[in-house]
């Protein structure tokens, strides 16, 4: 709070940001009628004894990214990288503590607007308009779209309903439309591991562009190669807690020798966290 | 791996609450996926009007896109219904006796009535049937409910093109009040969003209330007059308390039915609508659209919650 650099702008902002998701119709009675029964009537003193579950995906975590900043999520399956991303875009409420964006993050990823009915023709059009594109910015854009897809490589697919490609097409298609947007903060889930080596190779350059007209991107992936490419900071979340947070290299080496990928050295642990912490500062 | 299992030490330094408030503050962030202003709702949703368009035409779209026939189901759907509820109503329970035009009369009536009622039970859906939508893009959440209704006004579009036929083919004249049917339909619409708004919400907190609905609209149905002149039965029940007759036919339902009824068919009289009808409609429309508008806004952070 001391030290303000005006040159660091803060974008997005979590302050002790828990996540809870509630899952219906599970412990004790799990589905049988009375412990429905039960849920109903005494919903508000035992939700837990009537079975609903809490489960809670994010505790307490807090960061400060910057405008230019590209920041890895990393962690085991589970630890609440995805639900965390979901929550900056303002998709998932808090449960506790808050989340100040600039302007509004977006998600890149259609999937859940297109059609498979629909001629991928259509899907663009849908896709784009779910995004919040005008209809004049998506014909603009129509071509760049199909093109970079690789749709039509091999004949006249975009005029097929969506259900007759194959899954790598779909896909491919799906990356394409939602990258065609030019987003404030741009959060991407895994979105790399899609389609064939060229048509990563491509995606991959697609994303640095999108990375440079961004003020911040969050990467969530698996791919360690991919998060050195690509971040210069990177989060540690494991069940659900930030467990590290600073320059990739250094938070990339714990990750490792805590995964047990390319054994490098034995968890000192308590160790780098003093040089790894300093990003944190509330500039 | 056995470390794992370990609570992982916190090693970043947490910044005090106060501090992060107040830097969000000085540079200007606002809280993500917070409620916007009513004004500013409506803007936005103004703004996603060629979404809300788009989605609802798709969806009509690849309804039957799997389909031999395909579009053709589109008015053979509403067509065969009315026929069902003839073969019923009309010829096995006789209640077609002393209604003029009857065929007419029943096949607006389920037209009408089938609109409020998938508009309903589709709005009942639209949150909790498109999760997976509401948690991977930012938009009004309204633009859902909305759209679902207009996919049911599309709907209506054609099972109307089948009742013109049918009209003509039962020897109703063309008059000029089939125009009326355009604002009976645009205030039946803003009736269906808000209907469709109020049990969006209430659907995507308890989704069981979808398993509900059917009987809910069902009983509605019986009770509006779709197959059967509320004014016949009055006349036939004259030992009912009198507050009977208004209340029937100020069913919001009734009153859009009846609305249609009178547009479309020559022997349906004014002296069978309720007085006051197009107050009462709009009233209607006004009270559900704007009501359910506001209702739905007031829980728009909400959606997306496990």
């Amino acid at each position: 709070m001391a030290d303000h650099t005006s040159e660091k702008i803060p974008t997005v902002i979590a302050d002790g940001v828990d996540i809870v998701y509630r899952v219906n119709g599970t412990g004790a009675g799990r589905g049988s009628a009375t412990a429905a029964l039960n849920r109903i009537l005494r919903r508000k003193n035992a939700e837990k004894a009537a079975g609903v579950r809490k489960v809670h995906a994010v505790r307490n975590v807090s960061f400060v990214a910057h405008r230019g900043e590209a920041i890895g999520l990393i962690g085991t399956n589970g630890s609440g990288k995805s639900t965390l991303l979901k929550a900056v875009a303002g998709l998932l409420p808090v449960e506790n503590g808050h989340i100040y964006t600039d302007g509004q993050p977006s998600l890149l990823g259609v999937n859940a607007a297109l059609m498979n009915d629909l001629t991928g023709e259509r899907n663009v059009y849908l896709g784009g308009l779910a995004m919040g594109m005008s209809r004049e910015q998506i014909k603009e854009r129509y071509e760049e779209i199909v093109d970079f897809s690789g749709i039509n490589d091999k004949g006249d697919f975009i005029t097929l309903p969506m259900r007759t490609y194959s899954s790598g097409m779909a896909a491919r298609l799906r990356f394409s439309i939602a990258a065609a947007k030019d987003h404030d903060v741009l959060l991407i889930d895994e979105a790399l591991a899609t389609g064939d080596a060229n048509f990563r190779k491509r995606s991959e350059a697609r994303i640095r562009d999108l990375r440079k007209s961004a003020g911040t991107v969050f990467l969530v992936s698996h791919n360690n190669k991919s998060i050195r490419d690509t971040c210069d900071r990177v989060l540690w979340l494991e069940r659900g807690e930030l467990r590290m947070d600073g320059p990739t290299e250094d938070v990339l080496a714990e990750y490792e020798a805590f995964t047990g990928d390319k054994t490098t050295k034995p968890k000192p642990k308590p160790r780098p966290k003093a040089t790894a912490t300093k990003v944190t500062q509330p500039s | 791996m056995s470390q794992v299992l370990d609570t992982p030490p916190l090693t970043a330094p947490t910044p005090a609450a106060d501090d992060l408030a107040a830097l969000a503050a000085r540079h200007g962030l606002t809280v993500s996926g917070a409620r916007p202003s009513l004004p500013e709702y409506v803007r936005r949703l103004w703004a996603r009007r060629h979404f809300i368009a788009a989605f609802s035409t798709a969806r009509l779209t690849s309804q039957y896109s799997q389909a031999k026939l395909g579009q053709v189901w589109q008015v053979m759907t509403p067509l065969l219904n009315a026929a069902v509820y003839f073969l019923i109503f009309g010829v096995l329970l006789g209640t077609k006796k002393g209604v003029p035009d009857y065929i007419p009369f029943l096949v607006t009536g389920v037209f009408v009535w089938t609109f409020t009622q998938s508009s309903i039970l589709s709005g009942t859906r639209a949150i909790s049937g498109n999760q997976g939508l509401v948690r991977a893009l930012h938009f009004p959440r309204a633009a859902l409910p909305i759209s679902m209704c207009l996919q049911q006004l599309q709907q209506l579009l054609f099972s109307m093109a089948a009742l013109v036929v049918i009209l003509l083919a039962f020897g109703v004249p063309v008059a000029f009040s089939w125009l009326l049917a355009v604002p009976a339909l645009l205030l039946q619409f803003t009736f269906n969003a808000g209907m469709a708004m109020i049990m969006a919400r209430v659907g995507a907190k308890t989704p069981d209330i979808s398993q509900l609905m059917p009987f809910v609209l069902r009983t509605w149905m019986y009770a509006s007059g779709v197959m059967w002149s509320i004014e016949h039965l009055l006349s036939k029940h004259n030992d009912w308390p009198s507050w009977v007759g208004p209340v029937l036919q100020a069913n919001p339902a009734a009153v859009y039915i009846d609305l249609m009824r009178f547009a479309l068919i020559d022997s349906f009289h004014a002296s069978q609508l309720p007085a006051h009808v197009w107050a009462i409609a709009t009233g209607w429309a006004l009270l559900a659209g704007v009501g359910g508008f506001i209702y739905f806004w007031k829980a728009e952070e909400t959606y997306g919650r496990g």
